[in-house]
């Protein structure tokens, strides 16, 4: 998994509530047996028509906002399935930092999987830094990992919580079944102690 | 002892190792798979030449891409993507020799249906699968929820997952329901109260008289939506009824075992001083029959009701909502009842199981589906379908002018060719009614079976207990 440290780009603001996964990545689009190549199609119902032609409309076809890395959005985003497809499609997108009041649990957990940072704040820090968002091609934000900051473009900073292992394994672009593999003879341990204790599972 | 929730329970009767953050390893009991979220994971393990640490707990069926039409066994049915994802899973779970039911087998079906039907789920257990309704087997008092891919190869490499503790909720339903209100009705309602968002950073455990008067189809209805109100797992004490339906099953223990795992399913309740982090309650015989009018499970109201206005809501949801009424076609004050639709669809892992059927069945013996409505019902396994043939329902429905098909997810996600038209209107008894869920710009009118029954005979959504 590439490495999080500090991440300074463009930020599209997406006020929408509950952008769940179907809309970041229609179920067409995970007939997929690969990880890559999914970023053309993130939003892929709002970005485009029926025939395919780019809607100029959505905030993520507008010239300032097409290289965008960090989207701000509305609560609950990332709700609906499980679908890793969506951080994939964000990834291969650009994007590589979700900032907002809430997230859907799976997918909160799939972003740190692969490489993309979500943010959880609340409602006044989201108003602002959606104002910030709103600024077209002088939306660039600064998000610091290691120290935990959020630096906008007049250089306001809001600081943010994040997970001390999740931070740790992105900040290394750490593989977790690697480390888990560490502990195997604690797992052996417990599927010893389990079979006497449930041997019918 | 400290007193400990359900939750608590399996949580600590499966902890493998804790750090001092909290961050935990979990053991898994049951991992369920399917083909769309599963090759990339076993191509990781491929590329890393790791094997699948317990063969024997994992469980693989094909659901969400294949057809319902009969002569699928050809793969030219299929579209060429489909058929690669489906011959992948062919192949892993050959290669991995993990257990496996493919679509030529009696036994495949949704995976949600298809572990609890063979026993694989039991209470106790942890039991995930990438998917997120994996919440379903909840319903067995078994902490069960869904995982993205990453976490499936994590699981396949070494199964255990790594998690935090969520909190505790108690989601209780008092007294007795109405006629007419189902299961469905309840989880609908539920979500319709806490939002969508309700339930994040929680485990659901749904408790309460109505609760414990449903069968377990109807307790799987109930934990299947946990997701839908944001919770990562839902709940629900096993009891005798839990029993009766586990016992006998194929995977399920016997003789001296069935003893041993019977003194400990016992156990697994909340304690009475038990420590909720949130509680929500509900009273039972004030849960009308409802249906959704926008394009969040959270958007749902007593069919007796209006359609709402945008400025009937607060904050960031005014703007969803307008949205949402664009895309459903439909003007604020309207009553729901009025609305015409154009499609039904009874399935998915939420309302595919026998009793779901069964309850169709009751609507739509000797009417017929209204002129111009397409009305598909979908059994949640072959051997749902089976039955269903055997207690002559199937001939209910044929009568009625319904199509009946094979198993599988079908229009509940539409990846396979059962999908709706733009602009096609659908009564589904499916869980998610996100834009584009059922098909590119289908609108998604989420109900009970018997709900949806009663709409597919009048061809407008209808309170059930008016049909005569
Ligand atoms: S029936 Fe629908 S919700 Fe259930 S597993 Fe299949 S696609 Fe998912």
């Amino acid at each position: 998994m590439e490495k999080f440290e500090k991440l300074t780009g463009i930020a599209a603001p997406m006020p929408l509530v509950n952008i769940d996964t179907d809309m970041i990545i229609p179920k067409q689009f995970l007939k997929t047996i690969k990880r890559s190549g999914l970023g053309v199609h993130a939003f892929a119902e709002m970005r485009y028509d029926q025939e395919g032609n780019e809607n100029p409309d959505f905030v993520l076809n507008k010239p300032a906002y097409r290289e965008s890395k960090i989207i701000v959005a509305g609560d609950n985003f990332g709700c609906g399935s499980s679908r890793e497809h969506a951080p994939w499609a964000l990834a291969d997108f650009g994007i590589k930092c979700v900032i907002s009041t809430s997230f859907a649990d799976i997918f909160f957990n799939n972003c740190f999987k692969n490489g993309i940072l979500p943010i959880v704040l609340p409602q006044e820090d989201i108003d602002k830094l959606m104002d910030d968002a709103e600024r077209g091609a002088n939306a660039v934000v600064t998000v610091d990992l290691e120290n935990q900051v959020i630096t906008g473009p007049d250089g306001g900073e809001v600081k943010f919580e994040v997970d001390a292992f999740k931070k740790h394994c992105l900040l290394n672009g750490l593989d977790d079944i690697g480390l888990t593999m560490e502990k195997a003879p604690a797992i052996e341990a417990f599927e010893a102690t389990a079979s006497q204790a449930r041997p019918w599972v | 002892m400290s007193p400990k929730t359900l939750y608590d329970k399996i949580w600590d009767a499966h902890l493998v190792d804790e750090q001092a953050d909290g961050t935990c390893l979990l053991y898994i009991d049951r991992h369920l798979v399917h083909e769309v979220t599963s090759p990339q994971a076993f191509e990781g393990l491929r590329l890393t030449h790791r094997k699948v640490h317990a063969p024997d707990k994992t469980i693989a069926v094909p659901d969400h891409n294949v057809p319902t039409t009969q002569g699928r066994e050809n793969p030219e049915q299929m579209t060429e993507d489909s058929r690669i994802q489906v011959q992948a899973l062919d192949t892993n779970a050959k290669e991995f020799g993990i257990h496996y039911y493919p679509v030529s087998d009696v036994r495949q079906g949704i995976v949600h249906i298809v572990g609890p039907e063979q026993g694989w789920t039991l209470p106790g257990m942890t039991v995930v699968c990438g998917d997120s309704h994996t919440a379903t087997h909840g319903a067995f008092g078994a902490l069960a929820h869904g995982i993205g891919t990453s976490e499936v190869e994590h699981v396949l490499a070494t199964q255990t997952l790594i998690q935090k503790k969520s909190k505790n909720m108690k989601v209780e339903i008092t007294g007795k329901l109405k006629p007419g209100v189902t299961a469905k009705d309840i989880t609908l309602a539920v979500i319709g109260k806490t939002g969508t968002a309700g339930g994040t950073g929680y485990v659901i455990e749904y408790c309460g008289e109505a609760i414990r008067d449903l069968s377990m189809e109807g307790r799987m209805t109930v934990c299947n939506m946990a997701i839908e109100g944001g919770a990562r797992a839902g709940l629900i004490a096993p009891d005798e009824t839990t029993f009766e339906y586990v016992k006998g099953r194929p995977h399920a223990p016997k003789g001296a075992q069935w003893e041993t795992a019977l003194e400990w399913w016992k156990t697994l309740y909340s304690d009475d001083d038990a420590q909720w982090d949130k509680v929500v309650t509900l009273k039972g015989e004030e849960i009308e029959p409802v249906v959704t009018w926008g394009t969040s499970p959270e958007d749902v109201l007593p069919i007796g009701a209006t359609v709402p206005a945008p400025e009937d809501f607060e904050g960031g949801k005014v703007e969803a909502a307008r949205r949402s009424l664009d895309y459903m076609g439909l003007k604020p004050g309207t009553p729901l009842s009025e609305i015409k639709i154009d499609a039904v669809f009874i399935g998915s892992c939420t309302n595919g199981r026998i009793e779901d059927l069964r309850e169709v069945a009751k609507v739509v013996k000797g009417k017929k589906v209204a002129e111009g409505v397409r009305a598909m019902i979908v059994p949640g396994s072959g051997l749902v379908r089976a039955q269903a043939e055997e207690e002559g329902l199937a001939d209910i429905f044929a009568e009625a002018g319904f199509e009946w098909r094979l198993a599988g997810c079908s229009m509940c996600l539409a990846m396979n060719p059962d999908q709706l038209a733009p602009g096609e209107r659908c009564a589904s008894t499916s869980n998610r009614n996100f834009e584009g869920r059922q098909g590119y710009k289908g609108r998604t009118h989420l109900m009970s079976p018997a709900m949806a029954a009663a709409a597919a005979v009048t061809g407008h959504l209808t309170d059930v207990r008016e049909l005569s």
